[in-house]
């Protein structure tokens, strides 16, 4: 196994895929000559060439819609969106078209078809480009909503997407792309839908995913000098949602923190807290604690930013709280 | 074109116009749900449009999709079971008037969010010209769908990757109640298409032959090469936009007007004239036509429900 980053995680995945199935292609905004705005395709435009590797205009509603409109063809895209924060100016192509095209049809179409995007704050980027909607594409029954928060499961989770027969979504986070961790070399594939503990424990559960991941487990560490060890189950995939591996672990512990990037209403704090209390109520000790972004529109200060953006510091406070 | 094939078209048009006709009754009766918008009076376009495509050409269209769903050759008996939700419909039930579509037959629905289906359409073009194939993407919509972003992204994206797309604007004056020059900026629809450099025409869409060899030779240009086209077909609806429709917005005089333009009229006519039919000959295609309708109701009527585990099938191809 190589350490390598996460950036070079999900390149190698891409490259391998297209390597595997000549129906495999990548387009989006300067994902060609530039090499991607985060360098995650540089040197695929020379390798595969103006076909295979399709820059596009400044036109999300055309990226999606195309990309839908080639996966009903049988080409497998993976369309680029620069970040998630534009992927709502292609609202519709994800929610009406990618989302409900297979059930509205009775079945007849298929939609091999992933979105690759990029979410989360810290980067002083101001409101507009610092959003980390995630709950909001994984409200819609017909997509799949893929967050990888380590570089092996980066490289895993884009594989089993660009194979998946059906429109997944899937969220890479800005601030991870340097983040180093083994990753199998070769064919390795991670299957969407599944949660997974990645660090075990006894005192409580910490629930989260991508980004959050990496926080959680400082916050951890810290716990771990004061005597108290948290599991932490890493959801990767947040529709479909693999509750298994949460209340396994809160039967357990009896004790759970959720930790998301994005805004605690209607978010993935609040789905994962109301379906421990729906299937493990005999189990609660103390109620649920969420740990999420400020309610504020990201600002660009870097303190007054940081302040909205959960810390170590929140979660280890979040988890005295629920013990 | 042989006499079959002429038969055939005016045996198409009249099938779309009567069983429009009927679901019209049958949603009064409350026997159909939804929003039901009628192609009544625009037979001609889609009739003519397909009568040129070749099988592997690829066809899309908005909402109003009932008459494209004939011409590609849907039974009408799948068509009345959609409209009815029962689950020998083509949609199984799931998609109703506005989502048909018989992937089999290249035609891929049937799109009810206005100009949505338009960057589809460009994907769908993609598709072939990423693998080499000579077909043409035929996408269909109204002249209110050129007012929104995806027409714009659309026809920018495929003249920029030269995709084999003919987009086919039905041009039948009002997108909804309102009329195009308070909609749009430009009356005349087809500059749009300057606008991306594109090659453009108008065509009249109540006259079936018109249209099919217009469509023949812009056809042909596109799946030899000449990148996307644009055709402005005017035409005209004699219901309403939906059944909810107040009419208040137009005159039933220029309704008149039009109905007297009747596509189905015209190429009777036609067919008489050029001595290609007799009467007889045209009465037994009519009498032959309303039999299909008929009996498709009855198909309808007499179909089961989709069964309750309906429901839940086919949100994912892999669960």
């Amino acid at each position: 196994m190589a350490r390598i980053t996460m950036r070079e995680a999900i390149s190698q995945a891409l490259w391998e895929e297209m390597e595997r199935d000549p129906d495999v292609f990548i387009m989006g905004q300067e994902v060609g000559v530039w090499g991607g705005t985060y360098a995650v395709t540089k040197g695929f435009y020379d390798h595969f060439g103006p076909r295979r590797v399709r820059d596009t205009p400044i036109s999300e509603s055309a990226i999606v819609g195309a990309a839908i409109g080639s996966a009903l063809t049988g080409l497998r895209p993976v369309a680029e969106l620069m970040t998630i924060n534009f992927a709502f100016v292609a609202m519709d192509h994800i929610v009406n078209e990618a989302a409900k095209l297979h059930y509205m049809f009775g079945g007849q179409m298929v939609l091999p078809l992933v979105i690759r995007t990029v979410g989360g704050g810290g980067r002083q980027l101001g409101a507009t480009h610092s959003q980390t909607p995630d709950a909001i594409f994984a409200h819609f029954p017909g997509l799949k909503v893929v967050s990888p928060g380590t570089p092996a499961d980066a490289k895993g989770l884009l594989k089993a997407a660009i194979r998946s027969q059906d429109p997944v979504m899937f969220i890479e986070h800005a601030t991870l792309y340097q983040m180093r961790g083994e990753v199998p070399e070769g064919d390795y594939v991670v299957p969407i839908g599944k949660s997974i503990v990645q660090r075990p424990g006894r005192d409580v559960t910490i629930v989260t995913y991508s980004k959050m991941l990496e926080v959680s487990l400082k916050a951890a560490d810290k716990l771990s000098q004061e005597g108290i060890e948290a599991e932490i189950v890493d959801l990767r995939t947040l529709r479909p949602l693999d509750m298994e591996p949460v209340i396994e672990s809160f039967k357990k512990t009896n004790r759970a923190v959720v930790v998301e990037e994005g805004w605690p209403s209607y978010g993935v704090g609040a789905e994962i807290s109301s379906r421990i209390y729906e299937q493990a109520f005999d189990y609660v000790d103390a109620p649920v604690k969420r740990v999420a972004q400020k309610e504020v529109p990201l600002p660009y200060n870097r303190t007054l930013e940081q302040m909205a953006i959960p810390n170590a510091g929140d979660i280890i406070a979040a988890v005295k709280e629920v013990l | 074109m042989e006499k079959t094939e002429y038969l055939d078209l005016y045996h198409q048009m009249v099938v779309i116009r009567r069983l429009e006709e009927s679901a019209a009754e049958l949603y009064q009766n409350g026997k159909i749900g939804g929003f039901l918008h009628l192609y009544v009076g625009q037979e001609a376009v889609s009739t003519g449009l397909i009568a040129a495509r070749r099988p592997e050409d690829r066809v899309i269209t908005a909402y109003r999709d009932h008459g494209v769903a004939i011409n590609v050759g849907i039974s009408a008996n799948q068509v009345m079971a959609e409209l009815l939700g029962k689950a020998t419909g083509i949609s199984k039930g799931k998609g109703g008037s506005m989502h048909m579509a018989d992937v089999t037959k290249n035609f891929w629905g049937g799109h009810a969010i206005v100009g949505a289906h338009l960057p589809l359409a460009a994907g769908l073009a993609l598709g072939d010209a990423y693998r080499d194939q000579k077909a043409v993407t035929i996408c269909m919509f109204g002249d209110g769908a050129t007012n929104i972003g995806f027409f714009h992204e659309a026809l920018n994206l495929s003249k920029v990757w030269n995709l084999p797309v003919v987009w086919v604007c039905e041009n039948n004056k009002y997108g909804m109640g309102t009329t195009i020059d308070r909609a749009s900026a430009v009356s005349e629809i087809r500059h749009k298409a300057d606008g991306y450099g594109m090659k453009n025409q108008v065509v009249d869409g109540m006259d079936l032959l018109a249209v099919r060899e217009t469509a023949l030779q812009v056809f042909d240009e596109v799946r030899n090469g000449s990148g996307p086209q644009f055709l402005e077909i005017e035409t005209y609806r004699f219901r309403g936009h939906s059944m909810g429709d107040p009419e208040r917005y137009r005159q039933q005089e220029e309704v008149k007007q039009w109905q007297e333009n009747d596509p189905i009229g015209i190429y009777h006519q036609h067919l008489i004239k050029d001595g290609i039919a007799t009467e007889e000959e045209l009465q037994q295609v009519v009498k032959d036509a309303e039999a299909v309708v008929k009996t498709s109701v009855a198909f309808a009527e007499s179909s089961p429900e989709p069964a309750p585990e309906e429901l839940f099938t086919d949100i994912y191809m892999e669960e």
